[in-house]
C-alpha cells in the first residue's frame, strides 16, 4: 500500500500540486520569474482580483454544474434504459449525438441571449454540454452489462430496484466516472471562456493579459487553468481506477 | 432491439398514444403562447415579443399555425416514421417561412434601423419540429448513402432560404448584409484553421500512430504526454503558446517573414494541431492493434515485406478507426477554432465574441450558428464515410 503511494508518478502530482498551491498563496514570490515577460513597467502578477479567489469561484462553477449535470444525465440514462422509457432511448441516443458536435463556446455564447451575462449562462452552458458525455457513459455502461451477470441477479430473485442499485450502477461506475471526468475536463474550459462573458474565474486573468498586452498575464492564467484541468482530469482518473478496482473484472472496453 | 413504439403498429384496435409525440405536441402548444418574434426599434434597443398571431398577416398565421398543429396532431397520432419525417419538415418549413414573412410584413417602411428577430416561441417550435424529424429520421434506419443524400438536401434547402430572399427582413441576416466581404473572410480563416491543422496531423501524427504501433516503448509515454495536452483548456494553451512564438517570432531569422508571430494565427493553427494529435494517434494505435494476427500472418506467410504488409494489409483494415479519428479532430476543430479569436486568429469566433461584447444577440447568432452547422455537416459527413469504409474493408 504504502510502497503504492511513493511511485514517482505519485511524487510528480504532489509536487506540481504544490507548486500550484504556493504560486496562488503567494503569488507576489513568483513575480521574478514571471517579469521577463512583461515589458514598460507593466505587473508581472495579477491584481484586479485575487488569484485563490478566482481559483475558487472557477472550481466551484464547474463543480455546481457538473454536480448538476450527473444527477440529470444518470436520472435520464436509467430512465431510457427501464422498459417505461425506452421509447425515448433512440432518440436521445441521437441527442446526444448530434449536442456533442456543438462547440461548447457556440453552447456558452448561446446562453447569453436567454440569459443575460455574469455566472448564470456560464452555468447553464456547463451544465447543458456537461450532461452529454455523463449520458452517453451511463447508457452505455448500463446498456452494455454481460448479459450473464443480469440472469444471475434476476435468478437470486432480485427487484428491479435492487438489481439497479446493486449490480448495474456498480458494474457501469468507471464509465460513469469517465464522463464526469470528460464533462468536468470540458466544463473547466468553457468556464474559461466564460470571463468573456463576465464571469469569474480564471479567464479574466488571460483576457486582460490579453487586452493590456501583457504576456505575464497570460502564461499565469493559461498555466494555472492548464494544471488544474490536468490534477483534475488525472484525479478522476485515480478514483476511476480504484472503482474499477473494487467494482470486480469488468472487461475494459476501450470508450 | 424492439421499442414500445414499433408495438403499437401490430393492428390493436385503439391507436397508442407515442409518448415522445406527446412531449413535443406539448412544446408545440407551449410555444403558441410565447412570442414568435422581436420587434426591435433599433439594433440594440430593448424588444418587444410578438405572438404569431400579431406577427403576421391573419392568413398567413393561420397557415403557420396550420403547420404546427398538423406536425403536433401526427407526432402524437401517426407512428409512420415517413409521416412523421414529413409533417416535422412541413414544421421546420412553416416556421422558417413564417419567421422570413414576419421580417417583411413588421418592417416599419420608414424606419430602416428596425431589427426582427425569432423569439423564444419560434426556437421552441424549431426544437420541437427538430425532434420530430430527428426521431423519425432514427426510427427510418437510414444507411449512410441515405444519410449523406439527407445532409445535402436539407443544406441545399438552407442555402435556398438563404438565396430567395425570404429572410432579408430578419435582423440575423441584416447583421450579415453589413458585414458580407468581413464574413466570408473570417469563414475562409476558420475553415483554414480546422482543415489545415488536421492535415498537418494527419501527416504528423499517422507516421507517429504507426511508430508508437510498432515500438511499444514510445506509445505509453507518447499518448500520456498527448493525453495532458488535449486537457489543458483552449484558452490557455492559446494564451501559453503565444509567449514561445512571439519569442521564436523575434529571434529566429526568417520566421517573422513566414507569417510566425505571437498572437494571431500562428499560435491558434498550433494548439488546433496539437489537440490533434491526440485522437489521430491514438485512433491509429487501436486501429491497427484491431487487425486481425491470422490476417497478418497470412500476409507474411505471402512473403510481403513489413512495409507491404503495413501498406498494403494492415492500414487499409485499420481505416475505419483512422477515419473516425479524422472525425473527431474534425469536429473537435471546427468549435476549437471558434475561440481562436481570442487571440486574434480569426474564424467565426470574431463575430461571436463581438457579438458578446456589444450584447448584440443576432451578431452572437452570426458567429455561433455557422460553427454549429459545420460541426454537424462534418460529424454526418464524416460517420457516413466511416460506415462506407467499414463495409468496404470487410
Amino acid at each position: 500500500m504504502i510502497r503504492d503511494m511513493i511511485r514517482p508518478g505519485n511524487l510528480l502530482r504532489l509536487a506540481v500540486f504544490g507548486a500550484l498551491l504556493a504560486f496562488l498563496l503567494a503569488p507576489d514570490r513568483f513575480a521574478g520569474l514571471l517579469a521577463p515577460l512583461t515589458s514598460n513597467g507593466a505587473p508581472p502578477i495579477y491584481h484586479q482580483s485575487s488569484l485563490i479567489d478566482l481559483t475558487l469561484s472557477h472550481l466551484f462553477t464547474v463543480a455546481v454544474s457538473t454536480l448538476a449535470a450527473a444527477v440529470v444525465a444518470i436520472g435520464l440514462a436509467i430512465f431510457v434504459t427501464r422498459p417505461a422509457g425506452a421509447e425515448f432511448l433512440a432518440l436521445s441516443r441521437a441527442v446526444v449525438n448530434i449536442g456533442q458536435t456543438f462547440p461548447p463556446v457556440a453552447v456558452l455564447a448561446l446562453s447569453v441571449p436567454a440569459m443575460g451575462f455574469g455566472e448564470a449562462p456560464t452555468r447553464m452552458a456547463l451544465f447543458l454540454y456537461g450532461l452529454l458525455p455523463i449520458f452517453e457513459n451511463t447508457l452505455v455502461g448500463l446498456s452494455t452489462l454481460p448479459p450473464a451477470v443480469m440472469e444471475t441477479a434476476s435468478a437470486m430473485g432480485m427487484t428491479g430496484r435492487q438489481r439497479l442499485l446493486k449490480v448495474e450502477l456498480p458494474l457501469a461506475m468507471p464509465l460513469i466516472l469517465e464522463g464526469l471526468r470528460l464533462s468536468a475536463v470540458i466544463g473547466l474550459a468553457t468556464a474559461t471562456i466564460g470571463s468573456t462573458v463576465a464571469a469569474k474565474g480564471l479567464g479574466e486573468v488571460i483576457v486582460a493579459g490579453l487586452l493590456s498586452g501583457n504576456l505575464a498575464f497570460i502564461v499565469q492564467g493559461g498555466v494555472i487553468t492548464g494544471v488544474l484541468a490536468v490534477l483534475l482530469s488525472d484525479g478522476f482518473q485515480a478514483v476511476a481506477r480504484y472503482a474499477a478496482k473494487k467494482g470486480g473484472a469488468r472487461p475494459q472496453t476501450g470508450a | 432491439m424492439t421499442t414500445l413504439a414499433d408495438a403499437g403498429s401490430d393492428g390493436s384496435t385503439l391507436p397508442r398514444i407515442d409518448r415522445l409525440g406527446v412531449v413535443i405536441a406539448i412544446l408545440i402548444a407551449g410555444s403558441l403562447a410565447l412570442p414568435f418574434v422581436t420587434f426591435r426599434p433599433t439594433r440594440i434597443a430593448a424588444g418587444t415579443g410578438l405572438r404569431l398571431f400579431d406577427a403576421l398577416p391573419a392568413v398567413v398565421a393561420m397557415a403557420v399555425a396550420a403547420g404546427l398543429v398538423a406536425a403536433l396532431v401526427t407526432a402524437v397520432a401517426s407512428h409512420r416514421p415517413v409521416f412523421r419525417l414529413a409533417l416535422g419538415a412541413l414544421a421546420l418549413a412553416a416556421l422558417a417561412l413564417g419567421a422570413g414573412a414576419a421580417g417583411a410584413f413588421l418592417t416599419p417602411a420608414d424606419n430602416p434601423y428596425a431589427r426582427i428577430a425569432p423569439a423564444s416561441g419560434f426556437w421552441v417550435s424549431l426544437f420541437a419540429g427538430a425532434m420530430l424529424v430527428t426521431d423519425a429520421m432514427v426510427r427510418l434506419k437510414l444507411g449512410p448513402v441515405g444519410r449523406l443524400v439527407a445532409l445535402t438536401i436539407t443544406a441545399a434547402l438552407i442555402a435556398a432560404l438563404f438565396a430567395s430572399g425570404a429572410w432579408s427582413h430578419l435582423s440575423l441576416i441584416a447583421e450579415y448584409r453589413s458585414r458580407a466581404d468581413v464574413f466570408w473572410r473570417e469563414a475562409g480563416a476558420h475553415l483554414m484553421l480546422a482543415a489545415g491543422s488536421l492535415a498537418a496531423a494527419l501527416v504528423v501524427g499517422l507516421p507517429l500512430g504507426v511508430l508508437a504501433y510498432q515500438v511499444r516503448a514510445v506509445r505509453d509515454p507518447l499518448i500520456n504526454v498527448l493525453n495532458i495536452i488535449q486537457t489543458i483548456p483552449s484558452m490557455a494553451l492559446f494564451g501559453m503558446l503565444i509567449a514561445p512564438l512571439g519569442w521564436i517570432a523575434a529571434n529566429v531569422p526568417g520566421a517573422h517573414a513566414v507569417g510566425i508571430r505571437g498572437i494571431g494565427m500562428a499560435p491558434a493553427f498550433l494548439a488546433l494541431f496539437l489537440y490533434s494529435l491526440l485522437p489521430m494517434v491514438a485512433n491509429t494505435v487501436v486501429g491497427l492493434n484491431g487487425v486481425s494476427r491470422a490476417v497478418v500472418d497470412a500476409a507474411r506467410g505471402m512473403g510481403l515485406t513489413e512495409r507491404q504488409r503495413l501498406f498494403q494489409v494492415e492500414m487499409p483494415l485499420a481505416l475505419p478507426v483512422i477515419l473516425t479519428g479524422i472525425r473527431i479532430v474534425l469536429v473537435q476543430n471546427i468549435g476549437l477554432a471558434t475561440v481562436a479569436a481570442l487571440i486574434g486568429g480569426g474564424g467565426f469566433g470574431v463575430f461571436l465574441f463581438q457579438g458578446l461584447g456589444q450584447t448584440a444577440t443576432d451578431l452572437i447568432l452570426l458567429g455561433a450558428l455557422p460553427p454549429v452547422a459545420l460541426a454537424f455537416a462534418a460529424a454526418v459527413g464524416l460517420d457516413a464515410v466511416v460506415e462506407l469504409s467499414g463495409k468496404g474493408a470487410a
